[in-house]
């Protein structure tokens, strides 16, 4: 515990002295980056020593604030969420120091890595703290701390818009927390809100728990990024340091999974009813979120729809872990929770992976415009390389991590369909991941084709070059974490029975032996995958020797015979997602304005299409269109008299005083 | 002694009622300074326990300050504007009057309602004290010129003044002289705001002052 205090520290410390440091921008940059990663890699240690041992570890100390008190306690399932986001954490510091130093001179670097480490140590508070107070305390840190790094580039008037579009989401989805947390506490009746006196505080009434859980699925949700509350991802993701979108996708958003994880255990025995919300949720999320990244055109924005996509697997698993505890069919409890929680860790690492690639494409070219890229893995081979292992692996292909959780999620499906009771809930659920496994596959082919294959479609991507080491080495390393899960995996099951059993409340052994029967085809996928590998080296090498005596000639791609091919032949992003786009046109709604191409001898044709969101167009416009046409309406209040306002304020207390004494 | 603090308590009844009654501003500053004497003559009367140096010295000041001093500003904050009656109160005068017995009847009724220890002084001082602060209240809401308000904000604090007398004679030192302190600058930085909206606009008629209002 005290390395988690000592990580907490030292993260405080270094963003305090690099906030001191701002005027010189190269000693802030490197301690702040260094701090960072020291930070971090200290926090790692317990996370990794609680794993491990299966014990616990608490700190406590009371605090004078109303209710609350300074407790603190990793267990597994803390400990499984403190792994990811330290080491996402480490690792996109390490990235971010040379990616930062490129930024424009007047900007304040001190303060960028201040809430670069306020955020890393806001997140580690979050998945464990256990008291309510010091909870949404650190949660507003972490929220806030991520909204100053949002509106980094703040000269620019969209990341402005982007900024209070996080701020309002959050803060809406923060006043939902208060009121559960009232709520628990209320209803357990102790004097703090710490997590321990709330167990059974639902159980007393069924409603309360209801009351609980919807709550805590709204507010939760908004930070998770569920449909309908996922507006501000699009929006955050794009607008942010690519280092911070690695880290608030493949982390923060998590801290959203996780606090709807902990409400579970305390809330005691779930209802059917609260599975089957949390897997239309998943459904919802994992298939609309896809289909929105599938007619994006900027490389971020296509990868925070993928975070909700990404989010409504692990929810999708999740609420197949509820339907098996309050159904009573353990084994699909533990492979439910089981594929849900591994899926948190190996979304972390490939989207991660694949926000920092993003980032590269855009430091190096200065456009995230897929239709401005193209031809980029000649210039950049090794970005191109982890780009694709990440591509592939939130593809769910095997021999990578996506697959796994992917693949666990698939066995509780088809256990729940044997059952036959759950069997609706299987069937939906393995309808619903191969759809959007189909459709991830496809979105990243095309974001993959159009960025690093192919030639260059402007003088943007003619500018592109590989990277420094430092930027390079983050990205090595996730690709390789993603590829040694997909590899490892049997081994990689036993690590989640710990974190399983607390979610299950079961015992160890049993979790243990539930899921076992999950690791015999995955040594099957193992084996396959190393076997494919060792193939493609071989063949790869005997290519090379085939070639090596004779005169190999470099042309142009998608030249189609010509002379003079131009790079404008090429399929652009947009035309190879069209025929998807087009099947879901009802819901994706995209805006076309086309003109066609006249005559024998067309001297002009142009399409332009622009990406919608359903939701901000049919929800959230209308609603807050709503609200201020209500506040409008009530401006006759407001007329400017101080006389009226005083007399407004005299009233109220008049009335509140004889109210309250007839 | 209780016959001396029930006259007292009635004649500050009257000070209230003549404020929202009269339209010449230096007659409500005269009343004002009446109402700041007998307040701080006040605490003397009340209570049981033999007179200290320390009420005396207290009660003297609150005298000086709200009977002398603050009277003193606002005269020469409205020589210097060179206003002398409130036109066209948002409120008239007799409709004033009747509102102000309103008032009085309800801060009665509260009097009696409201959970409180009895004062050992009067049972008149909770509804006194009340009635006070909503004539200060009433005060601010009905009148346009800005020296009107800070009458009526200085009759506020009276009322809440006398609010304190009927629980504890000896409020702490410190509070006490914070308080004063607190009101003195109040009215000392109004004095000095009200000449410079007046020469700024030639008015001193808060209605008119609501281009801010975004």
């Amino acid at each position: 515990m005290s390395l988690l205090l000592l990580a907490v520290a030292l993260l405080g410390f270094s963003g305090l002295c690099s906030l001191l440091l701002g005027g010189k921008r190269s000693g802030a940059n490197t301690l702040g980056a260094a701090g960072g990663v020291v930070g971090s890699l200290v926090g790692i240690l317990p996370a990794i020593q609680v794993l491990r041992t299966g014990t616990t570890a608490t700190f406590y100390h009371p605090w004078n604030v109303p209710y609350g008190s300074f407790f603190l306690q990793i267990d597994a399932l803390s400990a499984f969420f403190l792994l990811p986001i330290f080491l996402l954490s480490a690792l996109a510091a390490l990235y971010g120091r040379q990616y930062m130093e490129s930024t424009p001179g007047g900007k304040n670097l001190g303060a960028f890595w201040f809430f670069f480490n306020l955020l890393i140590a806001g997140m580690a508070l979050v998945v464990t703290a256990r008291n309510g107070i010091l909870f949404l305390m650190v949660w507003e840190v972490m929220s806030l701390a991520s909204f100053f790094l949002v509106t980094f580039e703040n000269e620019k008037e969209s990341v402005r818009r982007a900024g209070w579009t996080y701020l309002a989401a959050t803060h809406l989805g923060t006043a939902f927390l208060f009121v559960l947390f009232f709520l628990l506490g209320r209803e357990s009746g102790a004097v703090l809100l710490d997590f321990d006196s709330f167990s059974g505080a639902g159980s007393r009434v069924s409603h309360v728990a209801d009351v609980a859980f919807f709550l805590g699925l709204v507010g939760f949700g908004t930070k998770a990024g569920f449909v309908p509350f996922h507006v501000w991802l699009p929006e955050a993701h794009p607008a942010a340091p690519s280092h911070v979108s690695a880290v608030m996708s493949g982390a923060m958003i998590k801290t959203g999974i996780y606090g709807i994880l902990r409400l579970l255990t305390l809330l005691g025995t779930p209802t059917p009813g609260w599975g089957w919300a949390l897997l239309a949720m998943g459904l919802v999320s994992g298939i609309l979120g896809v289909l929105f990244a599938l007619a994006q055109h900027d490389i971020k924005r296509l990868l925070a729809y993928h975070s909700v996509e990404n989010m409504g697997i692990i929810t999708l698993g999740v609420g197949l872990g509820v339907l098996g505890m309050s159904s009573g069919h353990p084994a699909l409890a533990a492979l439910g929770f089981g594929g849900g929680l591994l899926h948190v860790v190996n979304h972390a690492l490939f989207k991660g992976l694949l926000f920092l690639g993003a980032g590269v494409v855009l430091h190096e070219t200065g456009t995230g415009e897929l239709e401005h890229l193209g031809g980029l893995m000649k210039k950049m081979p090794w970005t191109a390389g982890t780009f694709l292992v990440g591509a592939a692996a939130i593809s769910g292909l095997p021999p990578l991590n996506g697959f796994v959780s992917e693949f666990l999620l698939y066995l509780g499906a088809l256990g729940s369909i044997e059952a036959q009771t759950m069997a609706p809930a299987g069937f939906l659920v393995i309808v619903g991941l191969a759809l959007i496994g189909g459709l991830a596959a496809a979105c990243f082919t095309k974001a993959f084709g159009t960025v690093f294959l192919g030639e260059p479609r402007s003088e943007h991507a003619l500018r592109g070059h590989e990277p420094g080491r430092s930027m390079l080495l983050p990205m090595v390393l996730l690709s390789l974490f993603c590829a040694l899960i997909g590899l490892c995996a049997p081994f990689v099951i036993g690590a989640l029975c710990p974190a399983v059993s607390i979610l299950t409340s079961m015992p160890f052994p049993r979790v243990e032996s539930l899921l076992s029967p999950a690791k015999a085809p995955l040594l099957w996928v193992s084996v396959g995958g190393i076997l494919f590998l060792v193939l493609a080296a071989g063949l790869a090498g005997l290519c090379r020797r085939l070639l090596a005596r004779r005169r190999v000639e470099q042309a142009g791609t998608w030249d189609c015979g010509y002379v003079k091919p131009t790079a404008r032949m090429q399929y652009t992003a947009s035309s190879f997602a069209q025929p998807l786009t087009r099947m879901f046109d009802g819901i994706l709604r995209t805006r076309e304005s086309l003109d066609r191409p006249e005559g024998l001898f067309p001297v002009y044709a142009a399409l332009k299409t622009e990406p919608r969101d359903l939701f901000n167009d049919l929800v959230y416009r209308p609603l807050f269109l709503g609200v201020e046409w209500l506040a409008l309406r009530l401006r006759w209040l407001q007329e400017g008299h101080v006389q009226l306002y005083v007399l407004y304020i005299a009233l109220t207390l008049l009335a509140l005083l004889i109210w309250n004494l007839s | 002694m209780r016959l001396l603090v029930d006259a007292l308590i009635v004649l500050l009844i009257l000070t209230n009622l003549r404020l929202v009654a009269s339209s010449h501003l230096a007659a409500c500053i005269y009343v004002v300074a009446l109402q700041g004497l007998v307040l701080g003559l006040l605490p003397l009367l009340v209570g049981t326990d033999p007179l200290t140096l320390r009420a005396c010295v207290l009660s003297g000041l609150t005298m000086v300050l709200k009977g002398i001093i603050f009277p003193w500003l606002l005269l020469r904050a409205l020589r210097a504007v060179q206003v002398r009656k409130e036109m066209e109160p948002l409120v008239g005068y007799t409709t004033s009057l009747l509102v102000g017995a309103v008032l009085l009847a309800l801060a009665m009724w509260f009097g009696r309602r409201l959970p409180l220890p009895v004062s050992e002084a009067s049972p008149l001082m909770v509804p006194l004290a009340l009635f006070t602060i909503m004539i200060g209240l009433f005060a601010i809401v009905s009148r346009r010129k800005a020296l009107t308000q800070v009458l009526g904000y200085l009759v506020m604090e009276n009322g809440i003044y006398a609010f304190g007398l009927t629980f504890a004679r000896e409020e702490p030192l410190l509070v006490e002289l914070g308080t004063l302190l607190d009101i003195f600058m109040a009215v000392f930085v109004m004095g000095i705001t009200i000449f410079h909206i007046s020469r700024e606009f030639d008015h001193i008629d808060t209605d008119r002052l609501s281009l801010l209002k975004d």
